[in-house]
């Protein structure tokens, strides 16, 4: 018998197919959305609506049910890993999406772009970024990093009559796929390097080293390269702003939230397991990677004067804080990243939804100087953003404020006391612009254009703001929620 | 810990080598070169042809689509070739596993020709 019959012989390897059920449920319910799609064109968007949700639901009921998963560590010849770990990114992930599906309805309708498209896409989108979490194999991440790019390309450029979208559609693509090189380049090199592209492979591999070899560590950077495109980190920041603005803002809600996290749960696999062995060396690229990121993107951000852009600097100066924890190299510092993540998905996403419901029509009222006033003209948005804002700033009592010192408290125990320096400094820089926001809709007259623009919403829109912001501030009054589900879920599995 | 981050001074050097050398080219030619300024230099295209209109433009994206399509039967072929020199051995669950996956590009193409991109228009 020839090795590829012995290895797809179904009496050596059972296929298990339960640890990807979430992925199935995803992909099989944006199939359907296509088909409903494809035979039966309707403007009404409500079963779309319905119809992805449930399957985001049932994806969730999946991925819970993976919680107390008592089989094989990594199903499918090592290529899906089954532990609480890649649970606990599928469900802020599908959180993200869930909440992302409630905002684009309305939205969709009022700028006249509702497509069948639209749900299929962010379906796949969502699939891509589950699988990422849970994939323990260099080829899958970059099969499932496509997957979610893909989506995410088309996406972005959803309103493309509108040039901005196309536009950003077109910088999103090009440096993605200059990303994608990036990393298939990088896992070429780990191949090389160890001889395998399995996860769990590669750490034993590189173990059994005294010296950090020349491959393993161009692997170690060519990855840390491409994965930095995806988070949005300094020096590969570039197509942020511009994505994230010109992308309808329904979209850079799902895309701001879930891509991130999603990138990060490869990240902190890759680097917390396969590359685990080397560190040393990794952990002071990540630090000057996190002290760049936050410098640039807080100081880029006080010059800006659209708030999609503001909002967009901002999330890059947060990739900064989230990569100090992963910086740490630690398990507290995993732990502190992934809280983080989690409450940065929800704030992020939070904050753009009441940009969406604040812009009217599409993408008319983005410009900071239409905030002025916000508070007064609707009281409920306005206190929802300040929540936001102020928990991206990092002031108590605001989930994002444990966040930060979290992730500054792994990296000092870490001996990283300089980069926590940088990052608090900058932070406290940062502050001036959230607050300058909160200032503008609270003591600020509404501009007499825009005084007389009804801004509206409907109830699944309400939904997409009030349930983050909600969650901003529970997880800050109790964080112990969610670092309860951390000590198990940040112990990676292989 | 010191020296071992030591070996990457070497990589700073380099990154040092580098950005000086770009550097004093660029100084070197700004300083060397001759400067005659015109107004013909500004132009889009110096061979004369002055520029109409904006630079968008839309683009017939028919055999694009015809691409993707193509997509559809090429990556349906690449797994049936090796599929079809081994099923015999692995039973009925290869035969339906393949079902599926065809099932899957079959929806495409049924997709595509609901949208009415098979239609030469």
């Amino acid at each position: 018998m020839g090795p590829l019959a012995q290895a797809v012989a179904p009496s050596h390897m059972p296929i298990v197919l339960r640890p990807l059920l979430p992925e199935l449920i995803l992909v099989g319910t944006a199939l359907a959305l296509m088909l409903l799609d494809a035979l039966r064109p309707t403007p009404d968007q409500r079963p779309f609506v319905l119809l992805s949700l449930a399957g985001v639901a049932g994806a969730a009921a999946a991925t819970l049910s993976l919680w107390t998963w008592k089989g094989p560590g990594s199903v499918l010849g090592g290529m899906i890993a089954a532990d609480r770990f890649a649970v606990y990114f599928r469900l802020v992930i599908l959180a993200a999406a869930a909440l992302g599906i409630l905002l684009s309805s309305y939205y969709l309708d009022r700028a006249g772009e509702a497509r069948g498209e639209y749900y299929p896409l962010l379906l796949f989108a969502t699939a891509g970024m589950t699988l990422i979490t849970a994939a323990s194999d260099l080829i899958l991440i970059f099969l499932a990093l496509e997957i979610l790019s893909l989506s995410l390309y088309l996406l972005t450029g959803f309103s493309f009559r509108r040039l901005a979208s196309a536009e950003a559609s077109m910088k999103y693509f090009l440096l993605g796929a200059f990303s994608s090189a990036f990393f298939l380049y990088g896992i070429a090199f780990a191949y090389g390097a160890t001889g395998t592209t399995n996860l769990a492979g590669i750490a034993t591999a590189l173990a059994s080293r005294v010296n950090g070899d020349a491959l393993a560590l161009i692997a170690v950077g060519l990855l840390a390269v491409g994965f930095s495109f995806k988070i949005a980190a300094v020096p590969f920041h570039m197509w942020t702003p511009d994505a994230y603005q010109g992308a309808p803002t329904c979209v850079t809600a799902f895309m701001s939230a879930g891509t991130k996290v999603a990138a990060f749960g490869a990240f902190l696999r890759v680097f917390g397991v396969a590359f685990l062995p080397l560190a040393h060396d990794w952990r002071a690229f990540m630090g000057v990677l996190a002290a760049i990121s936050i410098i640039v993107g807080s100081v880029l951000a006080i010059a800006q004067t659209d708030i999609k852009r503001l909002l967009a600097y901002s999330s890059i100066a947060q990739a900064g804080f989230i990569l100090v924890g992963l910086s740490a190299g630690t398990q507290a510092g995993i732990q502190s990243a992934m809280f983080y993540l989690a409450v940065y998905a929800g704030t992020v996403l939070g904050a753009f939804a009441v940009v969406a419901i604040a812009s009217v029509r599409g993408e008319e009222h983005t410009a900071l100087s239409s905030y002025a006033g916000l508070a007064r003209r609707r009281p409920l948005l306005g206190l929802a953003l300040t929540a936001f804002l102020l928990s991206l700033a990092g002031i108590p009592p605001m989930a994002g404020f444990i966040a930060k010192v979290s992730v500054f408290s792994a990296a000092v125990q870490a001996g990283s006391w300089p980069l926590v320096l940088i990052a608090v400094l900058a932070s406290v820089a940062a502050a001036f612009f959230y607050i300058r926001v909160i200032v503008l809709m609270y003591m600020q007259d509404p501009a007499p254009e825009i005084e007389g623009v009804r801004i509206e919403s409907d109830p699944a829109g309400w939904a997409a703001v009030l349930a983050p912001a909600f969650l901003t501030v529970v997880f800050g009054i109790l964080p112990g929620l969610l670092f309860g589900l951390l000590r198990t879920a940040s112990v990676v599995r292989f | 810990m010191e020296s071992y981050y030591a070996q990457y001074g070497v990589v700073v050097a380099v990154l040092i080598a580098g950005i000086g050398l770009v550097a004093v080219a660029f100084t070197a030619a700004r300083i060397v070169a001759p400067r005659r300024p015109l107004p013909e230099k500004l132009t889009t295209y110096e061979c004369g042809i002055d520029p109409v209109g904006e630079g968008w433009a839309q683009t017939q994206i028919r055999y694009y689509i015809y691409a993707f399509l193509f997509v559809i039967f090429d990556v349906e072929s690449v797994f049936l070739f090796p599929w079809a020199t081994i099923f015999e051995r692995l039973g009925m669950q290869a035969v339906v596993e393949m079902g599926i996956f065809i099932f899957i590009l079959a929806l495409g193409l049924l997709y595509a020709y609901r949208k009415k991109v098979l239609q030469w228009a």
